[in-house]
């Protein structure tokens, strides 16, 4: 873990440590932001990449609503890592909802969902492995296969929120902001910003995009602790650019 | 780096080893897709090959003109020209009589070729140590063009698509004007795909879903939103794990804002159209060869199957001109010299140098 080069995300994360502290993330609600001209998906590959380190025995439940798993597994193999040898070390697990729907007023299914969830993070937690992610991609899907009723969603979240506190499992869900932007009361999305320790919002430049520079990312991180005991909030803010094997972070204006 | 898909890693699949034998529509790409051709070449090379497979593409109409018509068209001919069976659903109540429309591959090979040549002569001379490379990129996307089906035809617009391409059994036509809700319509489409099953290794044939003006107010369902919704990322799904793309065009103007929204989002590649003016004397000014121009395209978002590294067009508008008011011709918006009057000088290209044309000016 030292000799890996740590980025800008990763410090703004707190993700840089020694590798003796437990995962930084742990009982914390990370919100992804992004819009139709720059995906945000990068971000979440590079958390469950982080998180199936190596160096740690963190488990990964992935919601998959957005791509099935050969996409899934080509994109990881370019960053450099196995999901199958990982989910046959049951640290990745895959849960494949590309085709399943919640229909009309019934919130049985996502009940069954969360029951599923909760069930693989009990009997991890009997194995001892305490670090635990749970990641959705993406949740405006989610919302559909509920067919708009985003109150279940809603509900679904909150229980995987209870989670995050009991269990000090990682929550991480991929939302696009722009759907919300005309809407009166975006109920779900001002809940998850409320309930999001991180929040982090991938956005083109100003400028428009570029072969070089992908678009930028403000990061909201509530709560880093400086050590006297007291919280603070951080924003950072930089630019991106995205590639097979990682993704280059670098300062706005950094790049000549 | 990612103006054309095919080149950007140096792992890529060779494309000069397209599997044009066994089944001329379809072409390698990277990451190990495969592409079929949107029947427009200039657009494949934008987009850097094609649609691939497994993606769903949509299409936003500018709600007053019949631009996404074009598209259409040509993408169900060059369909029907490879033996692709075809599902199509439209909102007129008779959907088969729009077959009746389309355009026919015009021997536009020669014909084309004939217009460039001189193009090329007079726009900029290339020295002749240089021209083995220019020849080369052409190749790379008419490598198949000696055989007797092409990756990419040229369509002739006026000319109808003959009889016994249509004749074949494979074409299924669905009317979505009487039908209250989607259900039968996303039956129909999982029965059609069952067809094309996606096992890697063997190329199955590839299908093709076009829908026309999925939103428009003649469909009874119109009005709810989620239910379409729902429809689109059904549609989405059954598209990824199958052989087959689907082009669906939608009115955004008719959808709320945040809906449109979200159909964007499930758009893995993403195109809107939007008609010129006729007399619109600031953008005549503006633009050389806009007295050809039809329309205007835009790519919002190419397909990222199987990568997460977005594609970044070195421009992202063209012009959609008829070239002799046959043939489909997409063109980078060029500016016009501040003093010229004729509008054939293609010298000063402000916002890129031909991704479309590709060669006149690449040097």
């Amino acid at each position: 873990m030292n000799q890996r080069a740590s980025n800008l995300l990763d410090e703004a994360l707190g993700l840089v440590d020694d590798g003796s502290k437990a995962w930084p993330l742990s009982g914390r609600v990370v919100l992804v932001e992004d819009r139709v001209e720059t995906s945000a998906a990068f971000v979440l590959h590079h958390l469950v990449k982080r998180a199936l380190s190596p160096h740690s025995s963190n488990v990964v439940v992935f919601l998959a609503l957005s791509q099935p798993f050969s996409h899934y597994d080509r994109v990881f193999r370019k960053l450099g890592c196995n999901l199958g040898a990982q989910s046959e070390n049951n640290r990745f697990f895959f849960l494949d909802m590309l085709m399943s729907e919640f229909p009309d007023g019934d919130e049985g299914g996502l009940v069954a969902l969360y029951g599923k969830i909760e069930k693989v993070v009990s009997s991890l937690l009997q194995e001892n492995k305490k670090c635990i992610t749970i990641v959705v991609d993406d949740l405006s899907l989610m919302e559909a296969a509920a067919n708009g009723f985003s109150n279940y969603v809603l509900d679904f979240l909150h229980y995987c929120h209870t989670l995050t506190s009991a269990f000090g499992c990682t929550l991480v869900a991929l939302n696009h902001e722009d759907i919300y932007l005309g809407m009166e009361r975006p109920a779900l999305i001002l809940q998850l910003e409320y309930l999001a320790d991180i929040l982090m919002k991938a956005e083109p430049l100003a400028t428009g995009l570029a072969t070089d520079v992908h678009g930028q990312l403000t990061i909201l991180n509530r709560g880093m602790w400086d050590g006297q005991g007291s919280s603070r909030n951080r924003i950072c803010n930089f630019h991106f650019r995205v590639k097979e094997n990682g993704v280059e972070y670098f300062s706005p204006g950094s790049r000549a | 780096m990612a103006t054309t898909k095919s080149r950007t890693s140096s792992f890529s699949r060779n494309l000069a080893a397209v599997p044009s034998s066994t089944n001329p529509g379809l072409k390698y790409g990277p990451n190990g897709t495969i592409f079929i051709s949107s029947g427009i070449p200039d657009l494949d090379k934008i987009l850097g090959g094609g649609f691939p497979l497994g993606s769903l593409v949509m299409v936003m109409e500018d709600a007053e003109a019949p631009h996404h018509m074009l598209l259409l068209r040509n993408f169900m001919s060059q369909g029907l020209v490879h033996k692709q069976p075809l599902l199509y659903a439209s909102p007129s109540k008779d959907p088969k009589g729009f077959l009746g429309t389309l355009p026919s591959p015009g021997s536009a090979k020669d014909d084309k070729s004939r217009i460039r040549d001189p193009e090329q002569e007079k726009g900029l001379r290339i020295a002749w140590q240089y021209k083995k490379y220019f020849d080369e990129h052409q190749q790379s996307f008419d490598s198949i063009r000696d055989g007797k089906y092409e990756y990419c035809n040229d369509f002739d617009l006026r000319k109808p698509l003959e009889r016994h391409f249509l004749s074949s059994q494979h074409i299924d036509c669905v009317s979505i004007q009487e039908t209250q809700d989607l259900t039968a319509l996303r039956n129909r489409c999982a029965t059609f795909l069952t067809q094309f099953p996606r096992n890697d290794g063997n190329i199955s044939p590839a299908g093709r879903i076009a829908i026309q003006s999925f939103c428009s107010p003649q469909c009874e369902y119109s009005n709810m939103e989620w239910d379409m919704l729902s429809f689109i990322r059904s549609l989405r799904s059954m598209i990824r794990s199958s052989n087959a793309v689907a082009v669906v065009t939608f009115p955004p103007s008719l959808l709320s804002p945040s809906f449109s929204r979200r159909w964007q989002h499930m758009a893995d590649t993403l195109l809107s159209v939007r008609a010129i003016p006729d007399e619109d004397k600031e953008l005549a000014k503006l633009l050389t060869g806009y007295q050809e121009m039809v329309g205007l395209l835009n790519v919002h978002k190419v397909a990222r199957i199987n990568t997460q590294v977005p594609v970044i067009l070195e421009a992202t508008t063209f012009s959609i001109k008829l070239q002799k008011r046959r043939f489909l011709v997409l063109e980078c918006l060029n500016q016009a010299p501040i003093d010229s009057s004729s509008g054939s000088s293609y010298g000063t290209s402000a916002t890129c140098s031909g991704t479309s044309k590709s060669g006149t000016l690449d040097f």
